[in-house]
């Protein structure tokens, strides 16, 4: 057991050292941090540039003070001044624009306009109009002379959003977005066939190395062969493992420093109360409801936005990539040390390739339909035969599946590994030592039996 | 006593038989040539004496015990095909290796200094291997095969890749390996160094081993009646009742003749003989090379073989 651990501290010291390996470890999370960001920095950040906007009313002063003034845009009103002349001026008196309200706006929609030698951004446009349709809607409420307007506003205002809630066998409810599943599902399933495919090949290429510089004999006049090949094995293993918890704990970190710089400082509360109001359901309290309403409905939507990212089953997703990349590299690694040891150069590793690639390729491919329709009964099989299950099952993960589905698949998965490590290590015990002669399957079908 | 005893070994590969009920004796303490054409099953059974391969049947015996786990640390095999990791430091692997064969880090470490200075490569502790040259690296392999002062050695041709020089070296370090007690298994094609060497040898053939034993024995039993004399000066030598002669050759101020004594002739009596013709330097009997006897037994095996 020692010389095993000896041989497994190799493997995995003389990796983890690799330059290679260390900018890999480092900026892939940078990689994946971006891709969270991205979008979102997109869709939030279009024009932050800081406005000023002229306000001209014709005649009247009905919308005096109506629009107010927000972060990266202030309204002056100037009331009623000649638009002619502000037209010609207002770049020199460093406005944005000039706001132009006719009188007849109460009956004409189209009586205002925003002058301005660029393109204002749509969501400015809606603020300004909603602004202004809501002051109209006063005015004619008022001109009812209805008593106690203030309060049956007040008691009739209603709100409608439709979220998507899902609900699993114990009832229990979650905000969920179609959006956030399908890029985790793309993401989960397209990391694991890297990852499997990566190491897989770095325990053939290991293998390999060592019988092509014929160091293999020496060392298995110490150990067992089947020793030497779980030790690299396993030792890869623990490379990737390492290299998967960097990354991850480095992407949460670059995710919340990139948060705080983004999202308002009190982001937490306001995370919590829309966490609780889902929770609650309906019943959502006061106080939520009145940091919910203290904030900009645009900064809202991209704090649901991460929310639903946050609601995401992150623990059951993260476990059973876990599981998945354990048990699947394990398995693929195995049938790549049996190639490893059966060829004698490089180029003759071409003809086992193929069959090994045919299954990992098919699982991405409906690994990719499963996003389509996750509960498609394809999907359900792929993610049962163990030698797809690992990437067709991270892309249903995401989407919700009965957890027993998950523990079958991986219990198939594992059992499945047991058997090809011991054809594996009757392959490698004779193919190491095995030179000069092509093999062929025939040939490794004796050495299984022999 | 013999350290490492193999009875009735067989080895059946899928199309061919590489060992056939192969019987070998190897005496404590001893250097043991294990001679034999290519492919005559040598590296067979290193690898079964190794733990490499097991066999059909039959038995292998190390100090009396069947080869089991514990033997691996007894043996240190130098196999024919051998290498190094290229990418890996030298110090770093000769301690990988070492341990591999259960010794400590530390131990290690303090052994590995101490060969690496004996043979004058301690320089080379932080080179990587693939720096290094082909003989370089066969020094390296060297020492970790004896690192762990295994009981039995085992040799696949330790000399080749070595100037003559390192060649000496080595020799000189095997001989006192086994002066300190190591039994020694020697494989080879170089029939000077088993002359040089070996006190026993097997001589495998076909996947059986045809002749066997103590070196010295073997090439008098080989040796016929041919005897060399030298001479100083140039006595005229000729042709008498006592012995045909063979050969005469003069370099030196010596002269050397060889020739084949007749049958029912006493030695004593040709040394009478060649004494009454000058100053007598040395008389030998002429030894066949074991380069001849191996072509010679190997032949015969042939011979009889197709019959």
């Amino acid at each position: 057991m020692s010389k095993i651990s000896t041989i497994i501290n190799r493997e995995y010291i003389t990796r983890v050292r690799k330059k290679s390996f260390i900018i890999m470890t480092l900026l892939a999370p940078v990689l994946f941090a971006a891709m969270v960001f991205v979008p979102v920095l997109i869709m939030s950040n279009d024009d932050k540039d800081f406005k000023k906007i002229a306000v001209v009313e014709d005649g009247t002063d009905l919308f005096k003070d109506v629009l107010k003034d927000r972060a990266d845009v202030t309204f002056e009103y100037l009331g009623d001044v000649d638009i002619n002349t502000m037209k010609s001026t207002y770049a020199e008196a460093g406005y944005y624009g000039v706001l132009y309200i006719s009188p007849v706006v109460v009956n004409v929609p189209e009586a205002v306009q925003l002058i301005s030698t660029k393109q204002p951004p749509m969501e400015l446009l809606q603020y300004i109009e909603r602004s202004l349709e809501k002051k109209i809607e006063d005015e004619k409420l008022a001109g009812y002379n209805i008593e106690n307007l203030d309060q049956i506003m007040k008691s009739i205002a209603t709100d409608v959003r439709v979220q998507t809630i899902r609900i699993d066998d114990k009832g229990e409810a979650k905000e969920t977005n179609t959006g956030i599943a399908m890029g985790l599902a793309y993401g989960g399933a397209l990391i694991m066939y890297m990852i499997v495919l990566l190491f897989g090949v770095q325990v053939m290429r290991g293998v390999f190395e060592e019988k092509n510089n014929r160091i293999v004999e020496v060392i298995i006049s110490s150990v067992k062969p089947f020793e030497l090949m779980m030790g690299k094995i396993i030792g890869i293993a623990l490379v990737g493992l390492t290299q998967f918890f960097v990354w991850i704990l480095l992407t949460v970190a670059i995710v919340m420093v990139g948060k705080s710089m983004i999202m308002p400082e009190n982001s937490t509360e306001i995370a919590q109360a829309m966490t609780q109001s889902v929770m609650q359901q309906g019943t959502a309290n006061d106080q939520a409801a009145e940091i919910m309403a203290s904030i900009p409905e645009e900064q809202q939507e991209f704090m649901k936005l991460f929310t639903s990212f946050m609601n995401v089953p992150w623990g059951l997703i993260l476990i059973s990539f876990l599981f998945y990349f354990v048990f699947g590299y394990l398995l693929y690694a195995s049938i790549f040390a049996a190639v490893g040891s059966a060829v004698d150069s490089e180029s003759d590793t071409q003809q086992f390739m193929f069959p090994i690639m045919l299954p990992i390729i098919l699982g991405l491919f409906v690994a990719m339909g499963t996003m389509e329709n996750p509960e498609s009964s394809l999907s359900f099989w792929f993610s049962m035969i163990p030698f797809t299950s690992p990437i067709v099952m991270m892309a249903r993960i995401p989407f919700d599946v009965p957890v027993w589905e998950v523990a079958l698949s991986i219990a198939i998965l594992a059992a499945t590994f047991v058997g090809f490590v011991y054809i594996a290590g009757k392959i490698y015990r004779v193919g190491i030592l095995m030179y000069g002669k092509k093999v062929t399957y025939k040939e490794m079908w004796k050495w299984i039996r022999y | 006593m013999s350290l490492l005893v193999a009875e009735e070994v067989v080895k059946q590969y899928s199309n061919h038989l590489a060992l056939d009920r192969l019987n070998m004796s190897v005496p404590n303490k001893s250097i043991y040539g294990l001679l034999g054409p290519n492919g005559a099953g040598k590296t067979t059974l290193l690898r079964i004496i190794n733990q490499i391969t097991a066999p059909d049947s039959g038995r292998v015996l190390l100090d009396g015990a069947k080869l089991g786990p514990h033997s691996l640390t007894k043996i240190g095999y130098l196999p024919e095909e051998r290498g190094l990791y290229k990418k890996m430091k030298v110090g770093e692997q000769a301690i990988y290796l070492a341990r591999l064969k259960g010794l400590s880090r530390h131990e290690a470490i303090r052994r590995l200094r101490y060969w690496f200075k004996k043979l004058e490569i301690i320089e080379w502790w932080d080179k990587k291997v693939e720096e290094l040259s082909k003989g370089m690296q066969q020094k390296i392999q060297f020492v970790t095969t004896v690192l762990h002062e295994p009981e039995l050695l085992i040799f696949d041709e330790p000399f080749s890749g070595f100037d003559p020089i390192n060649a000496r070296t080595l020799k000189e370090e095997i001989l006192s390996l086994r002066d300190k007690g190591a039994t020694i298994i020697f494989s080879t094609h170089n029939m000077e160094s088993v002359e040089e060497l070996c006190d026993h040898i097997t001589l495998i053939d076909r996947a059986r081993s045809i002749l066997e034993g103590n070196i010295e024995t073997i090439r008098n039993q080989w040796a016929g009646n041919e005897y060399i004399v030298r001479y100083s000066g140039d006595p005229e030598m000729k042709e008498n009742a006592l012995f045909n002669l063979l050969e005469t050759r003069r370099e030196n101020g010596y002269t050397d003749i060889r020739f084949n004594a007749k049958e029912n002739m006493q030695v004593n009596d040709i040394i009478k003989e060649v004494i009454s013709k000058g100053e007598m330097v040395s008389f030998n009997p002429a030894l066949p090379s074991m380069n001849e006897i191996f072509i010679r037994v190997v032949e015969a095996n042939k011979e009889q073989k197709s019959k």
